[in-house]
């Protein structure tokens, strides 16, 4: 008997599972196709500008920093005045993302953009997210060609831009746009990221900056 | 690693008297306990939360086989491959034979329960295979060849000055005299060297949290972000993960997710939470090429049906432990198994068998405090009560113990008896213990005032002063 067989008739056996079981299956595949909501807590419902608010308020509760742009145009000055202000220089890594690629880059003369996966030297790099959730201040990327999964993780400094509109109360809303927009199929990884990397490893002490991102940066494009 | 509960009682001696382990375990009360505390007050949801979770998961186990079948359809569409392991040695092989499909040399590891409960490390290097443990606590230990003291903060029975002594002694290319005061300098020092071997490896493992039976998804909680290095770089991404970390739906494991980090570290959510489905698209410009689920059963089925089923819902936070007086005390490794604590002492029976582990459920005071606080409302104390049950059916309390029990026994079915003898002894007691009431040494109770002197009773047992009460509030 192979180790499917055995581990399923176990599982059975120990159950006592019927075997008709109809009404089993019925109850498996309803809770599939409705995947029900459970309890969404109030705090992850809020009317739109305040989502934006706590969002911001939980992100930084989690040492991230935020700012509050009106129009992508004004992002790649936005780039540079956080590389400056941090003593990096003007070299950022991105992803093929439109969104992003539609901004005006070129009047930044003096910042280089480099594309494609990190490779593990770069000190910043620019995403664009799927969306977030308030309740948490939580980011959500999705990865592929448009936003690599290894910009989440490898550059010292990351910068997510979130539209405002996209900003969501709970975690819930994500699913439901994630299958909106790619029907059933996840793409390899779904990223949500609350804050810069940490570990409290060496005696319980809170230290930034473990094996990702020492630094995460968010820019909140438009109103919601 | 290697199991010594049944020298529980040794184990605990000695981690009583270790001055380095008792410092380092006051690190667990200090921080733990509030944040969790906090946490749960600012959601008010939180108790509703429980309820819910608890739900999700009794019905996730009451059609365990059918969501595992969904499970691996879904894997298989996505590209990724599924394989059933019935023991530890089932899944090392099963590794192992990855491994040698791709030529690996070594192996980054995200942190992992399971793969400690396999010994897989042990075995990869038996087999010329390096593995590297990534996460800081994990990777600390594994310089010192021990084994996590408690499941998410496996590196929590140390001092700060132990690390830099293991860190000097290891990382030899570095400079001898750099300063590694700091806990900062540590966390940048493991980063550097942790970096390039990310790069280096062939096959990254990490465990799961939760498996997704609606999407095929394995998902990994972390705050360093290791995890997420050691599944992106390797070209090969190996899940192992038990049978019981399956739930059913996306919005299943986001109630669940809800309570998880606020009952570990307190906070609202890990920064890293990350849903993985199947290899890297052909269009993806990173990500492994291949990924494989290990589903390990290693004695949980026969968990199913029985007194122990509600075990299956845990999803080792490790608020348990936090909050426990012996774990406190005597900290992890004393346990002698993979998983410390209350919850290690209802699963370790369970997975390694009473007969070698009947110490640990015997290691509690039934304060409560880990169902109290467990997001999953599981009945740790009702559970090892079972467990010292079964431990009593099958003869394997000590004969002064069972001696003992049976003289109870005897006069607590004989009321009038037992009411004539707990009189006695209550007076006899009461005037052993004289004028300060206290009882230095008694016969039969030297286990007890060893340590501290036994209280004396007050001259009357329970019964009679009630009794007492009563006819005194009649009379009034």
């Amino acid at each position: 008997m192979d180790g499917k067989t055995a581990i399923l008739s176990k599982i059975r056996a120990s159950l006592k599972a019927p075997t008709a079981d109809d009404e089993r299956r019925a109850a498996v595949s309803s809770r599939l196709a409705q995947t029900p909501k459970g309890i969404i807590p109030a705090r992850g419902q809020l009317p739109a500008e305040e989502r934006v608010q706590l969002f911001r308020f939980m992100a930084e509760k989690y040492n991230a920093t935020t700012e509050r742009v009106e129009t992508m145009d004004v992002l790649p000055a936005a780039v540079s005045t956080y590389l400056m202000g941090r003593n990096l220089p003007a070299v950022i890594r991105i992803g093929a993302d439109p969104r992003l690629a539609a901004a005006p880059w070129a009047a930044e003369a003096t910042l280089e953009i480099r594309h494609g996966a990190s490779d593990g030297e770069d000190l910043a790099a620019v995403s664009h997210a799927f969306g977030a959730v308030a309740e948490t201040g939580t980011l959500a990327l999705l990865s592929g060609p448009y936003n690599p999964v290894s910009l989440n993780f490898l550059p010292e400094h990351h910068i997510v831009v979130v539209r405002a509109d996209e900003i969501a109360g709970d975690m819930e809303t994500i699913w439901a746009r994630l299958r909106q927009a790619q029907g059933s199929a996840m793409p390899r990884t779904v990223n949500f990221i609350t804050g810069p990397s940490r570990s409290a490893d060496i005696e319980q002490t809170l230290l930034l900056g473990a094996h990702g991102p020492r630094a995460l940066h968010i820019v909140i494009v438009g109103n919601p | 690693m290697q199991f010594t509960s049944p020298q529980f009682k040794d184990n605990a001696a000695r981690a009583l008297h270790d001055p380095q382990l008792q410092k380092a375990l006051q690190n667990v009360e200090k921080g733990f306990i509030a944040k969790r505390a906090a946490a749960a007050a600012a959601l008010p949801e939180f108790d509703a939360l429980r309820d819910n979770a608890r739900d999700i998961k009794n019905h996730t186990l009451a059609h365990l086989d059918l969501y595992l079948e969904a499970y691996e359809q879904k894997v298989t569409a996505s590209g990724g491959h599924v394989h059933w392991a019935e023991s530890a040695e089932d899944a090392r092989r099963i590794v192992m034979d990855i491994c040698r499909r791709v030529k690996a040399k070594t192996v980054t590891k995200g942190k992992s329960m399971i793969t400690e409960e396999i010994n897989l490390n042990e075995f990869l290097e038996a087999q010329g295979v390096e593995p590297v443990e990534t996460d800081l606590g994990e990777y600390i230990i594994q310089l010192r060849g021990e084994h996590p003291s408690h499941i998410i903060a496996p590196a929590v029975h140390l001092n700060k000055e132990q690390v830099e002594e293991d860190f000097r002694r290891v990382h030899t290319h570095l400079d001898v005299n750099r300063d590694l005061t700091a806990p900062e300098s540590l966390l940048s020092e493991a980063r550097e060297v942790l970096r390039k071997r990310y790069f280096q490896a062939d096959v990254g493992i990490t465990g799961a949290n939760f498996l997704i039976a609606e999407t095929g998804s394995s998902v990994i909680v972390t705050n360093e972000g290791n995890g997420d290095l050691t599944q992106t770089l390797g070209k090969v991404h190996v899940v192992v993960a038990s049978i019981e970390k399956i739930v059913p739906t996306l919005e299943d494991c986001s109630q669940i997710l809800r309570l998880l980090a606020r009952s570990a570290t307190g906070q609202d959510m890990s920064v890293y939470t990350t849903f993985s489905t199947g290899p890297k698209r052909a269009e993806d410009p990173d990500g492994p090429v291949e990924y494989h689920v290990v589903l390990l059963d290693n004695g949980r089925t026969s968990m199913l049906g029985t007194e122990f089923q509600e075990m299956l819902r845990c999803i080792r936070c490790g608020a348990c432990m936090n909050h426990c007086p012996v774990y406190h005390a005597v900290g992890g490794h004393a346990y002698g198994s993979v998983y410390p604590g209350p919850m290690g002492a209802v699963l370790t029976p369970s997975l390694f068998g009473v007969e070698q582990s009947a110490h640990l459920p015997n290691a509690s005071t039934f304060c409560g405090r880990c169902e109290s606080v467990c997001p999953m409302r599981i009945p740790l104390p009702k559970m090892m009560r079972h467990w010292r049950e079964r431990e009593f059916e099958r003869h394997l309390t000590p004969a002064s113990a069972r001696y003992g029990l049976s003289v109870w026994a005897f006069f607590a079915r004989r009321p009038k008896l037992y009411r004539m003898a707990t009189s006695l002894a209550a007076s006899m007691l009461s005037l052993i213990g004289g004028a300060n009431k206290r009882i230095p040494a008694l016969p039969l109770a030297g286990g007890w005032t060893k340590y501290r002197d036994l209280p004396a009773p007050e001259g009357q047992t329970f019964t009679q002063a009630w009794a007492a009460r009563q006819a005194k509030r009649q009379g009034a």
